[in-house]
């Protein structure tokens, strides 16, 4: 099974500060993975750097079949390779309406010119109307983002990653300020997205993950602390020690 | 024993046909009578190799006291007593004053030099050595040398060096002249540079062949950059080597004067608007023998090709050009060093204003993220609150005493009104603020042109920081910019002081990092913002009174200063001192630096410095010493 | 289509057309009189301005972008324009007096006429380089565009690439702007340093024609661009461009997430608005009759971006409405014809105190109107503002304010 995204050795520090240290992971198609770890472990700084918002001190971040380098690509070319990323509060463009929202994520050329001839097609109305459908938003088509509950807000933003049709989906703390009804349906969305394409999820509710039911890693100041299902790593005393205190 | 050293002296330094003073006199009456400086020296030159009574008759000539009675004798007047030049009897007739002009009495001086050298007068001596200074011929150098010996060691110094300034213009030996260049080695004087730069005075030839003796310079060949084959050319025919070309404005005349009809030469006059038909018609002319033909191009090349060209020294000996040419560059090596040190104290000065003027806008952009557009005129008003103390206060140093708080106090606030009305309520929006703050400064600026009019008001400095501090020749630096130079190091001692001493400090860093959780400590952010922006605004009114010293008070003092305040805050980086400090160092120094390569063009040294720093933030976005850490990436 | 979804073109280009009309009527060469030459040709500057604050709209209140060097865009295609005026209007001028001459003069000697009477004043027999094609209308018309567009294309892949924004951008295109103003200031740098160029509004070959109805046509020639300007930058911002650089406005980083290059959109954008400002430039300036480098003052690029304020940031009539209210009041107020306001003892004359009075209503228009004058057009169509409680539409510098927005 080759690896989807392989990131080995991945070292970086603010100001002395190691929040990353000597990572690796690595990730396969189609795979549902999620990573848990107290605060500082270094989970927001990992998603930064595969996304390319963060150039790590040193290591190497690998992408697809090619074994594509991803350190020497921007944010937006990251993006269009195919990696998605869900940030933990909802961003959508408020002053845009949930359309508008939707044609922008839509899977299509992103060069300027390219948009400016950009036409929407019954092809494109279709495919935007399925997506809000599929996250609840079908009457609140023509509505300001802007305007919409928090709820919807996040539900909106799925909708963007899904029109964006990443081969990778990071998921930053989807179950933070969610009721228990709305996180049973994110977990049924998130395993469901898991079958088409590799999903990250990052989340200490380890509640949530449980129920994710999948391959977990634990982080730990920067580093891979434990890695296995869920059962194994709870058992392993290191990470019993990193959650419940010395 | 005085007349026989003088004797002796004129013995050397003459001629050395010498023949008796009345004799000389006899032959060239005339010429004493209505000398003029072009033909007197050999006159001059004779009186003085005359002998006796030599001296006294030149020294008369020189003091205006030697007059002609009406039969022709020379009488010198001296006092009540009237005196026959020749024979020193006493004459009682009218005499005619003679008036040599001043080119005349300085040829005078020379002659009488090496006889006053050894005079026993200290005083004497130096008006001869200062005389021989700036006009020596190479008779004197010979009797210099005899009188080298003087009791004065000042005076034997003076004769020393003066000595090898002569051996240098004027000893026929090439080995002493050049020992004797060699020996002014790091020495810079005027009189050195004086000596040594005619040596390598040039002219430009043009000949067939260069003679083998000639000291050549340089060789030319027509088309380089130091000679165009049009100046070569013209060369040439100066030196009456080829035919003189024809200029585009001569055939033009010369065509116009052969107009028949509507034709020159056959050619109709409308086709005379190209080039080629106006040689067509020229050349016709001049077959007919109507014009002088001209040299054609061909022959131009030819010339040029058959002739060398050089630069030439006038000095015949390369040793001597080569040794001169030595030490003149290591001179002029020399003057650029102290022009560094002169230019380095500048931007120096110049970083000082800079840094006075950045610090306020550093810190409320540091702070509050605020770029306050109204800065400069808040330094503005800080030079009129001077202007205006400086009238209602006497005494210059009393008032720019008064001045300097007063201005601190008004332009704080100033800054806290503005903070209260506009800035508090444009939180995190710098865009926005930045345009309000503009509409407050043109508001600001038109009403200062309303209250104080559009002409410049002094603000002038007391004496004691009215001279300058200098160094040498070159190097030198006004008291006032010094005292601004010792402003801005206090205003960086202060501004540490606060922010690392006191609770203000302390609370504007804990503003700056972190807002939330300074608020949850029980800081109030917006009272620290508020007495940050005022302290800001109130470094610029005393940065105001510092340029207003140097500078012109009027409405857009502020707005000369602002973008250059933008550009080191910018390039120092944001929320450092040390970074405002650096950027306004760069910037002072690099703007300087500029306009050394072009001095005759600030104008371009300011575009250069922009560009620069346009580029400058492409490596370094966040300027010399950006704010790092986890929270401030994006 | 445009005009179906947005009926705001529609009656815009109406208003604009029958301004144009009006004006005409009422001019001494096709109408009444009633409207002097040099009102019209004030109206005709004031569409120019209009077009590049519409441009200053696109840049800033579309893409967030706060340029303070759109004016030197616009005084840089003034420059390319005025290059050919003056080359061609000089040119007429040297070879009427060489036509006396006994000998015709040769291309040459013309020219050298023509360099002699335009750079004498900075003591200068050559040519510059950059004068090559100002014998060339349809050249200098092509550098209009081309000098500008450049200019802008590389500053901005400078500055967007290494990711300079919000108040740091603004302050290097600021820094931008003096560089060239300065060096324009310069004698050596070939346009005639801080003489300018001037005898603009004489148009080569249409000596014949009265200033009157030159006033005119040039009116015609701005309303047109303008009209078709607005055109333009509706289809852009209606479209799913607009809706990216909006996008870019409010949250930058988030559009870079879903793959768009942010860079190269500010780039097009920037450069483009660059390319309407020159041509804006290039129709004021004959109008204005001469052009210096003081024109390009950092301050003239802050004003752009007050009138698109006072008139309404991120939409487009807005800027339109700002730059002609702004622009006529104060050309109003300026001109000595507002009668003093009495106060007493004190008297104020507007000419000195119009300053004060736009500057401190442009303070208050950003704290308390945001949307300015749209606010009134705003009233009239019953549009609203959200309730956002305060909170801004995106986390970047430019993004729209709660009462910047449409409900």
């Amino acid at each position: 099974m080759s690896a989807l995204l392989e990131v080995s050795g991945v070292s970086k520090s603010f100001d002395g500060f190691k929040a990353i240290n000597n990572l690796s992971f690595a990730i396969a198609e189609r795979e549902l993975r999620a990573i848990i770890g107290p605060n500082g472990a270094g989970k927001t700084t990992f998603m930064d750097i595969v996304t390319g918002k963060t150039r790590p001190d040193s290591g190497e971040v690998r992408w697809g079949e090619n074994s594509r380098s991803l350190l020497r690509m921007s944010e937006a070319q990251i993006a269009r390779a195919g990696i998605g990323r869900k940030f933990q509060r909802p961003t959508v463009f408020e002053d845009q309406s949930v359309e508008a929202n939707l044609i922008m994520a839509l899977k299509a050329p992103r060069g300027p010119f390219a948009v400016l001839r950009w036409r929407p097609s019954a092809g494109s109305r279709a495919r935007v109307q399925d997506l809000a459908a599929e996250v609840g938003l079908a009457g609140q088509i023509r509505r300001k983002a802007g305007e919409l509950s928090h709820g919807q807000k996040q539900w909106l933003e799925i909708g963007m990653l899904l029109a964006q049709e990443p081969r990778l989906l990071l998921v930053d703390e989807p179950a933070a300020g969610m009721t228990l009804a709305e996180r049973e349906q994110t977990t049924t969305l998130l395993k469901r997205l898991a079958e088409t394409r590799a999903v990250v999820v990052v989340e200490h509710d380890m509640e949530f993950v449980r129920r994710l039911n999948c391959k977990v890693t634990v982080l730990h100041q920067g580093s891979l602390l434990a890695e296995g299902s869920l059962d194994h790593v709870s058992a392993n005393p290191d990470v019993i020690e990193v959650y419940l205190g010395r | 024993m005085r007349r026989i050293v003088f004797c002796l002296l004129l013995l050397i330094a003459g001629p050395a046909s010498a023949q008796d003073l009345g004799a000389v006199l006899e032959v060239s009456r005339d010429q004493i009578a209505k000398p003029s400086r072009q033909t007197i020296g050999p006159v001059i030159d004779e009186i003085a190799a005359s002998g006796a009574g030599a001296v006294t008759f030149l020294e008369a000539w020189g003091d205006r006291r030697l007059g002609l009675t009406a039969e022709g004798r020379f009488a010198i007047v001296d006092g009540e007593a009237t005196i026959d030049a020749v024979t020193g009897a006493r004459i009682t007739e009218e005499v005619d004053l003679l008036r040599p002009n001043s080119g005349v009495r300085g040829l005078i001086a020379a002659a009488l030099v090496p006889a006053q050298l050894a005079d026993p007068d200290p005083v004497r001596r130096q008006a001869a050595l200062d005389a021989l200074g700036r006009d020596a011929t190479p008779g004197h150098l010979p009797a210099l040398r005899q009188a080298l010996q003087d009791p004065d060691p000042g005076l034997a110094a003076r004769k020393a060096r003066l000595e090898r300034l002569l051996t240098i213009r004027f000893d026929p030996d090439p080995a002493a002249r050049v020992t004797a260049i060699d020996s002014f080695d790091g020495d810079d004087g005027t009189d050195v540079q004086a000596a040594l730069s005619p040596l390598l005075a040039t002219s430009r030839v043009a000949a067939a062949s260069l003679p083998e003796t000639a000291n050549i310079a340089a060789r030319l060949s027509p088309g380089s950059d130091d000679l165009s084959p049009d100046a070569a050319y013209r060369l040439l025919v100066d030196a009456g080597l080829a035919r003189a070309r024809l200029t585009e404005a001569d055939q033009k005349s010369a065509l116009a004067a052969h107009i028949e009809g509507d034709q020159v030469a056959g050619v109709p006059v409308a086709d005379l608007a190209d080039p080629a038909a106006r040689d067509r018609a020229y050349a016709a002319l001049a077959q007919a023998g109507t014009l002088a033909p001209a040299a054609t191009a061909e022959e131009v090349e030819a010339a040029l090709k058959a002739h060398v060209f050089a630069d030439i020294y006038a000095e015949a000996s390369p040793e001597v050009t080569d040794a001169a040419r030595a030490a003149l560059n290591d001179m002029a090596f020399r003057k650029r060093v102290q022009q560094g040190a002169d230019l380095t104290l500048d931007a120096l000065s110049l970083a000082s204003i800079y840094f006075l003027a950045a610090i306020g806008l550093a810190i409320t952009f540091g702070v509050m993220g605020v770029i306050n557009m109204a800065h400069g005129e808040f330094i503005m008003m800080g030079a009129y609150t001077g202007y205006v103390v400086q009238t209602l206060v006497p005494g210059k140093t009393v008032s720019l005493i008064v001045a300097l708080p007063a201005a601190f106090a008004v332009t704080f606030l100033a800054g806290v009104v503005l903070y209260l009305l506009v800035i508090r309520h444009l939180a995190k929006r710098p865009l926005e603020t930045l345009l309000a703050t503009f509409g407050v400064s043109i508001a600001l600026q038109q009403m200062a042109k309303n209250i104080f009019g559009t002409q410049a008001r002094p603000l002038t400095a007391p004496d004691w920081l009215g001279g300058a501090i200098s160094w040498g020749e070159v190097v030198s630096i006004s008291t006032i910019r010094v005292a601004i130079l010792v402003l801005a190091l206090l205003f960086l001692g202060l501004f540490l002081f606060i922010t690392r001493r006191t609770r203000l400090g302390l609370n504007m860093r804990a503003v700056t990092q972190n807002p939330g959780m300074a608020a949850s400590m029980g800081i109030n952010p917006d009272r620290v913002a508020m007495m940050t922006f005022g302290l800001g605004s109130g470094i610029a009114g005393i940065a105001g009174v510092a340029i207003g010293l140097f500078a012109k008070v009027t409405s857009e003092l502020g707005s000369d200063y602002i973008v250059q305040s933008f550009m080191t805050v910018v390039v120092g980086g944001v929320g450092n001192i040390w970074g405002t400090l650096a950027g306004a160092a760069l910037i002072g120094g690099l703007q300087k630096g500029i306009e050394v390569l072009n001095p005759a063009n600030t104008l371009a040294a300011q575009t250069w410095m922009i560009l620069f720093i346009i580029v400058f933030i492409q490596f370094r976005p966040r300027g010399i010493f950006p704010t790092r850490g986890r929270f401030v990436e994006g | 289509m445009l005009i179906r979804k947005y009926p705001s073109v529609l009656i815009f280009l109406g208003i604009l057309a029958a301004f144009t009309i009006a004006v005409t009527l009422m001019s001494q060469a096709y109408g009444t009189g009633a409207i002097p030459t040099s009102m019209v040709k004030t109206l005709g500057k004031t569409l120019c301005l209009a077009l590049a604050a519409l441009a200053m709209d696109l840049v800033w209140g579309y893409a967030g972008i706060l340029s303070l060097g759109h004016m030197a865009f616009f005084a840089l295609g003034g420059y390319m324009i005025g290059m050919w005026l003056m080359y061609a209007r000089t040119g007429e001028i040297v070879a009427a007096t060489l036509a006396n001459a006994p000998i015709p003069p040769t291309p040459m000697e013309l020219q050298q006429g023509i360099t002699s009477q335009i750079f004498g004043v900075v003591g200068s027999s050559d040519l510059p380089l950059t004068w090559a094609f100002a014998g060339s209308l349809p050249m200098q018309l092509l550098l209009v565009l081309a000098v500008p567009g450049l200019f802008a294309l590389v500053f901005g892949w400078l500055a967007f690439r290494s990711r300079v924004n919000g108040v740091y951008l603004s302050i290097l295109t600021q820094a931008m702007t003096l560089a060239l103003a300065l060096w324009l200031f310069q004698n050596d740098s070939g346009f005639r340093g801080n003489n300018g160029l001037s005898g603009l509004q004489n148009i080569p070959g249409l000596g014949h024609v009265p200033q009157a109805t030159l006033s005119v046509w040039f009116l015609w020639a701005s309303a047109l661009a303008l009209g078709l300007a607005y055109l333009l930058a509706s289809w852009l911002v209606a479209g799913k461009f607009g809706s990216v650089i909006r996008a870019i406005r409010d949250d930058e980083a988030r559009v870079r997430f879903l793959g768009y290059s942010v860079e190269g959109y500010k780039l097009v954008i920037f450069t483009l608005t660059a390319m309407i400002c020159a041509i804006a430039g290039a129709l004021y300036y004959p109008q204005a009759g001469i052009i210096n480098p003081a024109e390009l003052a950092p301050i003239a690029s802050i004003y752009l971006a007050v009138w698109v304020a006072i008139g309404g940031r991120g939409r487009l009539y807005g800027a339109v409405i700002g730059a002609v209210f702004v622009s006529l009041l104060s050309s109003w107020f300026t001109g000595g014809r507002a009668p003093d306001l009495n106060l007493g003892p004190f008297s104020v004359q507007w000419v000195n105190w119009w300053q004060v009075l736009l500057g401190l209503a442009f303070v208050c228009v950003t704290l308390f109107a945001p949307r300015g004058l749209s606010s009134v057009i705003d009233a009239i169509t019953g549009l609203r503002h959200p309730n956002r409680r305060g909170q801004d539409l995106g986390p970047d510098l430019g993004a729209l304010r709660e009462q910047e927005a449409e409900a």
